[in-house]
């Protein structure tokens, strides 16, 4: 076997082009896959066309909030472009500069403090349906967290007025009479004076009275609690059930390595079963030089061997940017040769029932990008129906299996590496299998 | 003489289809043996059986495929591998003591000497073809099966292969080979097996079926032969 190991690494370094496309594509594509699994979505660049006149405010209560404090909101929600008018705005987004605009109008004060009806922002965009959807989902996001800082502004402007009330003295509003006595020490004063009259209807009057200003200063300061959770009416607290919570960007690191393993892995392997038919040599390796077992072994250990190499580079390479803990470098090293055979196997099943390169290249191509796809759909993207489907096409292929074992070698996650490693060995032998029963029903 | 080859009702069949049917024959040594017939006759199902490539369905071939130089119709060669990387290759995998002297001996055998640092996939049909043979002779086999050997080659090309050809049968090798070149036949052939629907319908020196089928020439006769045993004139040989 090792004449065979020698005649495929010579072929391998004399196919230049083939050995570039082997290591520069899984590396482009994984960074590419990387890149966009770790970095979160950045801001959509959206011009702001602010038409409320400056030192505008809304009113609440005795308390003032600039209208600025609501364009500051969107501000910080987006990359924002301030425009002067909405026709520039307009011609920004067709020429694409921006991806969609917003208009605060002049009388969004005069709204807000109306308390009868909403103030309205405008919205524009353009773009494709992808574009569109995105751009909608993102500005809907950004705005509602803008209304929920505005509201927080407004409720703590609401809730230093109830205090003003409450506690008196100077109130500060414009034409407020200083030194007001508060809503809190009304019910003592009035007790006093209570105590000091006879009993009658005067008495009877005034003790209405200090009920009254009693009950009031109570719901008063409730009040003021009550704006607080109306602000924000429910917290969220998260809790992780099981395994270690894995940071996004370690995350696409094991994404990466693992898409990187299997292409190299599947298409060496493939084509290198395939390229044996199609220089005819296989049958005269198969007269008694070489069984078809060992033919196969070599091809998928060859393909194993060299995308173990290559991920291996790749995660030490990553690891210099991303965190990763280097102690449990034995672990990754397991899940990567686990991993590797078990794509090798797949490779030269579909290498097997391919009959030419080009066929096994393709074929493999056409195998190994949906079942990437496949492996990283959410469990809540899709109904219940359609994951079972996923869930059992990437039960029966390797990539889902050793995601989930570099994963756990590499962040501790769940499910628990021993499994994986068992599910990936599984896997082994039926594809092997596979690839035995084409060598045999081809030749 | 003692046969080289023993040949014994043979039968190949491929779910329906019954590609070889009841064939025997034996093969001396240095006799050089064409098989002939139209398209579909079982020509190359019975040198790949007789070569281990294919296992019969009934019947028996004395010798196993170790015995067998073996050189299919396509060049089986690794094309981005050099003349002598190709040899040395074969002769580890065939376990050659002296793989070294075996891969030398094939390049003087073959005329490739000087060329053995080439790449195969640029070398010239013909000298393709003789890469193709010397790997079948790499480990010194007493018989050569070769499948359409001179299909792919000019005429200049043909004629330096059968002169390699002629030599290894003049030292003692048994040659067999399959063609639809009936010239090629009449030339260098010393045996001639007809096979038509994986029967055997004649076996002798070429020279001898004329005087079983009345005018023209080898080929013009061997088409009335076929003709006569209800082979179709379009079917050729």
């Amino acid at each position: 076997m090792s004449s065979l190991f020698r005649k495929d690494l010579l072929i391998l370094r004399r196919s230049r082009l083939l050995l570039a496309l082997l290591v520069i594509y899984p590396i482009a594509i994984a960074l590419l896959i990387g890149f966009a699994i770790s970095r979160s979505p950045a801001k959509p660049r959206v011009a702001i066309v602010d038409e409320t006149p400056p030192g505008e405010t809304v009113r609440v209560g005795s308390q003032r909030v600039s209208v600025s404090e609501y364009a500051k909101q969107v501000f910080d929600q987006v990359d924002a472009v301030p425009v002067a008018s909405r026709e520039e705005a307009v011609a920004q987004i067709k020429s694409g500069q921006v991806l969609a605009a917003v208009v605060i109008p002049s009388n969004i004060a005069a709204r807000v403090q109306s308390a009868t009806s909403s103030a309205t922002l405008e919205v524009l965009y353009n773009g494709d349906a992808l574009e569109q959807s995105l751009v909608q989902s993102s500005l809907e996001s950004a705005l509602a967290h803008a209304n929920l800082g505005f509201s927080e502004q407004i409720q703590q402007a609401a809730a230093r007025a109830i205090e003003s009330l409450l506690a008196g003295g100077n109130l500060g509003s414009l034409g407020a009479p200083s030194n007001l006595i508060g809503l809190r020490e009304i019910p003592a004063s009035l007790q006093r004076i209570i105590a000091r009259l006879p009993p009658g209807a005067e008495r009877s009057q005034l003790q209405r009275i200090d009920t009254f200003a009693t009950f009031a200063a109570e719901n008063l300061s409730a009040s003021r609690t009550v704006l607080a959770t109306i602000s924000q009416p429910i917290h969220v607290k998260s809790e992780l059930l099981h395994g270690r919570r894995t940071p996004l960007n370690t995350f696409a690191v094991v994404v990466a390595v693992s898409i990187s393993l299997m292409f190299v892995c599947v298409l060496q392997a493939a084509g290198g079963v395939a390229l044996e038919r199609e220089e005819n040599t296989l049958s005269r390796l198969l007269r008694g030089l070489v069984s078809r077992e060992q033919l196969l072994a070599e091809k998928g250990l060859l393909a194993a061997g060299c995308a173990f190499i290559l991920a291996f580079a790749m995660l030490a390479g990553v690891g210099a940017f991303v965190t990763l803990d280097w102690s449990r470098v034995g672990l990754w090293l397991i899940a990567l040769a686990f991993g590797a055979v078990a794509f090798g196997a797949l490779g030269v099943a579909i290498g097997a029932l391919a009959r030419e390169v080009r066929a096994a290249t393709l074929l493999a191509f056409l195998l190994s990008l949906p079942l990437a796809l496949l492996a990283l759909v959410p469990a809540g993207a899709v109904s219940g129906a359609f994951l079972g489907v996923i869930n059992a096409i990437s039960f029966v292929f390797p990539f889902k299996a050793c995601l989930q074992a570099l994963d756990a070698a590499v962040n501790s996650a769940s499910p628990a590496l021993a499994g994986s490693l068992l599910h990936l060995a599984a896997l082994t032998i039926l594809f092997g299998a596979l690839a035995r029963l084409g060598l045999g029903r081809a030749e | 003489m003692s046969a080289v080859l023993r040949v014994q009702e043979l039968a190949k069949r491929y779910g329906e289809l019954q590609a070889l049917a009841d064939v025997s024959f034996e093969v001396s040594a240095g006799e050089i043996v064409a098989i002939v017939g139209p398209n579909g006759a079982g020509k190359t199902t019975l040198l790949s059986i007789i070569a281990g490539i294919h296992d019969a369905s009934a019947g028996s071939v004395s010798v196993g495929p170790e015995q067998v130089g073996w050189a299919p119709q396509q060049a089986a060669l690794y094309s981005k591998l050099s003349v002598a990387e190709n040899l040395e290759l074969f002769a580890r995998l065939e376990r050659i003591p002296d793989g070294r002297a075996a891969v030398e001996r094939m390049l003087e055998q073959t005329g490739l000497k000087g060329r053995e640092h080439e790449r195969v996939g640029r070398l010239s049909g013909g000298n393709r073809q003789r890469v193709n043979v010397a790997l079948g002779l790499i480990a010194d086999p007493p018989l050569l099966a070769l499948d359409e050997p001179s299909s792919a080659l000019d005429p200049g090309q043909r004629e330096r292969l059968w002169e390699f050809i002629e030599s290894l049968a003049a030292a003692g090798r048994t040659i067999l080979f399959a063609t639809h070149n009936i010239a090629e036949v009449q030339r260098h052939a010393t045996r001639m097996l007809l096979l038509a629907d994986g029967r055997m319908l004649f076996d002798g020196p070429p020279a001898e079926l004329p005087a079983m089928v009345p005018g023209g020439d080898l080929e013009q006769r061997l088409v009335a032969f076929l003709a006569e045993h209800g082979q179709p004139a379009g079917a050729g040989a």
